[in-house]
C-alpha cells in the first residue's frame, strides 16, 4: 500500500492513484500459493477473530466500530468479473475508498434510502479461512468464504469468497483492502446496497 | 433465404381481445400492461421483434470471430462478428432438437457445436456438419437446416440493432432524430468513440416498462434520489453536486425534456451547467481518485486539463431509443425483459480510446481510471433505490381493483410545449409527456399484426 498521505481520507481521495491500482491489480494476481500457507494456529485464528468481527458489526450495523478494524486509506472493491479485472479500465460492481464508505453509511442514515428502508436483516457466516504470507512481514492476505443470508421483504443468499489484505500498523493489524469475489458478480444483481 | 413463420407467432393469443384504447388512455394506463402475462407474451413479437431492438456494441465484438450472447426479447441471440466481418444475430438454437448451442458470454470462435447431438455450424450460421449423416435421407445442404437469425441488423456508430419486421423503415429512419443526441454524446469522446468495459448489473422483480417508464422522469429525481442528493452535498465543496440543480423549481430550469418520435426520447440538463470547460466536472459528485488525479491531471495539461476532466464527467442526458437502449451518463444501459414482473437492467461502463492522439495514452488511462469510479457512483447509490421503487410499483398492483397509473404530469396545459419542425416535442424537465407519447406508441404497435421473418443462410 502507499504510504498514508497528509490528506484526511475521509474528505479526500489522493491516495487512489496509479500507485495503489498497480499494487492492488499485482497484489491481487497470485496471492493463494499453498508455499505461502501460513500454519501458525495462533496467527490463523486471530484473523479468523478479526472476520468473524467484522461480519458481526455489519450484521449489527455498527458501521463506525466496523471501520476502525480499516486503516485510515482503504479500498472495499466488489470486482464484476470472476477474475478481478483491471480497476483502471472496467467499471466495478463497487470500488470505494474511505469516503465512499463513509458516503454509504451516511446515506443509509439520511431515512431516504429507499433500497435499504428499512434496513436488510443480515446474518453472515465466514469459513474456510487461510491465512497467506506475502513479501512483506508486516502484510497478510487473508481468503475467506462468506454467505449471507439477507431479508428483506424475502430472504435470499448472498455467496462468494474475500480477500482481506491486512497490515501490522503501530501493533494493531488493519485491513488495507477488501476484495469481495460475488460467485455471481458479472450476472445481474437484485439490490445490491448493502455492505458485504 | 427468408423464412416466413407458420401460424400465429402468439401461441394462445390471450391478448387478442383487449380493448387497446381502454388500457391506453390519453392520462392513465391500465395496471394489466405491466402486469399481465399475455401482454407481455405479445410485446415479445409486436415490440421486441417488431421494431429496432438494440443487441450489442461492436466495441464487445471487435475482431473477425467474436461473439457474445445476447438476447432479442426472450429469444437467445450468438451476436458474433463472422469470419468475414459481418454482424450476425445468430439464433441461439440447435435447428435439430432446439438446444442452445452456446453458453458461454462471450469469446472467440469459427464455429458453434451442439453438445447435445454434436451438430455444428460455421459462425455465419450455416450447418457445417451432422454426426453419422448416413443415417438420414435428407440432403443437409438444404437451407431449412442452418441456423436462424436476425434478418435486418445494422449499426449506427457503433450500436448494434436488428429486427424481425421486413417491413421496419431503415435503422436510421427509425432513430430519426434522437440521432442528434446521440452524435453529441459520442462527438464529445475522442474519435467519436467509446468502448464498452464491464458493466453494473442490475435486476428488479417489475415489468420493463417501469425501467423505460423511468428513463426520462425528471419528477421523481429530487425523491428518490433524495438520499443520493443529500450524500453527494454533505460536504460544502462550494458547487452543488450531482443531480442538485433538480431542486427548487427545475421546471423553471433551462434544461428539458424531448419526444423524437418512434418511442424515442431524451432528457436534456446540458443546458443547466456552466458552459465552460470543467464546467461538468465542478458538479461531479466526489468519487475515489478524484483529488489525485485531477491535481496530476492540472499539472500535466494546464490550461487543458479542465476539458479532460470533463471527459471523466457524468455525460448530464437520459437519450432513450425504445424499447431498450438507454445513454445515461457515459452508461449504456440496456432494459433485458425476463417475465412480465422481471427484467435486468445493465449499465454498461463505457471508457474512451486515445483514437487521434491528441491526448495521449497516459491522458487517456488517468482519465478512464476516473471515469470508472465516477460511472459506478450512480448504480450503487441511486439506481438502487430507484429499482427499489420499481419493485414496489409493481408490488402494488397487486391491488386488482385499484386499476390506473397515472401520467399526466403536464396534460392538459398546452404553454408546457413547444414541437419544431421534426415533430419533436419539448417540455419541462419534470413532465410526463415523453411517457404519454411513448406509450402511444406503444399502444399502436401493440394493435397492429407484425410481419416477423427469420433468415437462414441459403
Amino acid at each position: 500500500m502507499a504510504p498514508q498521505t497528509k490528506h484526511d481520507p475521509a474528505r479526500t481521495s489522493y491516495y487512489v492513484s496509479d500507485a495503489l491500482y498497480q499494487e492492488l491489480v499485482e497484489g491481487y494476481a497470485d496471492w493463494q500459493r499453498d508455499e505461502l500457507i501460513v500454519e501458525d494456529p495462533r496467527v490463523c485464528a486471530r484473523f479468523h477473530r478479526l472476520l468473524d468481527r467484522e461480519a458481526r458489526l455489519l450484521d449489527q450495523l455498527k458501521y463506525e466500530e466496523w471501520l476502525t478494524l480499516y486503516a485510515p486509506e482503504f479500498v472495499y472493491w466488489v470486482p464484476s468479473t470472476p477474475n478481478g479485472g483491471d480497476p483502471r479500465r472496467e467499471v466495478a460492481v463497487t470500488f470505494d475508498d474511505r469516503r465512499r464508505v463513509e458516503d454509504r453509511v451516511f446515506r443509509f442514515r439520511t431515512g431516504y434510502a429507499w433500497s435499504q428502508a428499512p434496513p436488510s436483516r443480515t446474518v453472515r457466516l465466514i469459513g474456510n479461512v487461510e491465512v497467506f504470507k506475502t513479501a512483506k512481514p508486516t502484510m497478510m492476505m487473508v481468503r475467506s468464504n462468506f454467505f449471507i443470508s439477507e431479508f428483506w421483504g424475502e430472504t435470499r443468499t448472498l455467496t462468494g469468497w474475500a480477500g482481506h489484505r491486512i497490515v501490522e500498523m503501530d501493533g494493531v493489524w488493519k485491513i488495507v483492502a477488501k476484495q469481495v469475489n460475488l460467485i455471481e458478480c458479472d450476472q445481474s444483481l437484485r439490490n445490491p446496497s448493502i455492505i458485504l | 433465404m427468408l423464412e416466413k413463420i407458420s401460424g400465429s407467432p402468439v401461441p394462445i393469443g390471450t391478448a387478442a381481445h383487449y380493448d387497446w384504447d381502454e388500457l391506453v388512455q390519453e392520462d392513465r394506463v391500465h395496471r394489466l400492461i405491466y402486469a399481465d402475462p399475455a401482454i407481455f407474451a405479445q410485446e415479445m413479437t409486436h415490440i421486441f421483434g417488431a421494431v429496432w431492438v438494440y443487441l450489442a456494441h461492436e466495441s464487445q465484438i471487435p475482431n473477425d470471430n467474436d461473439f457474445l450472447t445476447g438476447k432479442l426479447g426472450l429469444r437467445p441471440l450468438i451476436i458474433v462478428r463472422d469470419s468475414e466481418g459481418k454482424i450476425r444475430a445468430l439464433y441461439n438454437r440447435c435447428t435439430h432438437r432446439g438446444t442452445t448451442l452456446c453458453r458461454w458470454e462471450k469469446g472467440n470462435s469459427k464455429s458453434f457445436q451442439c453438445p447435445y447431438h454434436g451438430w455444428s455450424y460455421l459462425n455465419t450460421g450455416r450447418l457445417r456438419g451432422v454426426p453419422w449423416p448416413d443415417g438420414y435421407a435428407v440432403d443437409f445442404r438444404d437451407p431449412k437446416f442452418n441456423l436462424a437469425q436476425v434478418p435486418r441488423v445494422e449499426s449506427y456508430r457503433g450500436f448494434i440493432f436488428g429486427t424481425l419486421n421486413s417491413q421496419a423503415p431503415s435503422l436510421t429512419d427509425y432513430l430519426g432524430p434522437i440521432k442528434k443526441p446521440i452524435d453529441e454524446w459520442l462527438d464529445r469522446n475522442p474519435g467519436g468513440k467509446v468502448v464498452v468495459c464491464e458493466a453494473n448489473r442490475l435486476k428488479f422483480k417489475g415489468n420493463w416498462k417501469l425501467a423505460y417508464d423511468n428513463s426520462a422522469d425528471g419528477y421523481h429525481v429530487i425523491y428518490s434520489h433524495r438520499s443520493l442528493i443529500e450524500t453527494e452535498n454533505r460536504f460544502n465543496t462550494g458547487y452543488e453536486k450531482g443531480m442538485s440543480f433538480y431542486q427548487n423549481s427545475p421546471d423553471k430550469a433551462a434544461m428539458y425534456v424531448a419526444y423524437t418520435g418512434n418511442g424515442h426520447h431524451y432528457k436534456d440538463k446540458r443546458p443547466n451547467i456552466e458552459k465552460r470547460a470543467g464546467g461538468l466536472w465542478a458538479i461531479e459528485s466526489l468519487h475515489p481518485g478524484m483529488e489525485h488525479y485531477a491535481e496530476k491531471l492540472r499539472a500535466k495539461l494546464g490550461d487543458k486539463a479542465e476539458a479532460a476532466l470533463d471527459l471523466a464527467g457524468s455525460e448530464p442526458v437520459n437519450i432513450n431509443v425504445f424499447p431498450n437502449l438507454s445513454l445515461l451518463g457515459n452508461h449504456i444501459q440496456v432494459i433485458e425483459p425476463v417475465s412480465f414482473e422481471e427484467t435486468n437492467a445493465v449499465w454498461y461502463g463505457t471508457k474512451i480510446e486515445d483514437v487521434d492522439g491528441t491526448l495521449g495514452a497516459d491522458v487517456v488511462a488517468d482519465i478512464n481510471a476516473l471515469r470508472m469510479r465516477t460511472q459506478e457512483g450512480f448504480p450503487n447509490l441511486g439506481e438502487v433505490d430507484d429499482i427499489t421503487n420499481f419493485e414496489q410499483i409493481q408490488r402494488g398492483l397487486a391491488c386488482l381493483e385499484d386499476e390506473w397509473i397515472y401520467m399526466n404530469r403536464g396534460l392538459g396545459m398546452p404553454e408546457r410545449f413547444r414541437t419544431d419542425e421534426q415533430g419533436v416535442i419539448y417540455g419541462p424537465a419534470t413532465d410526463e409527456v415523453f411517457m404519454r407519447e411513448y406509450i402511444k406508441e406503444w399502444k399502436r404497435l401493440m394493435m397492429v399484426e407484425p410481419n416477423l421473418v427469420v433468415q437462414r443462410e441459403p
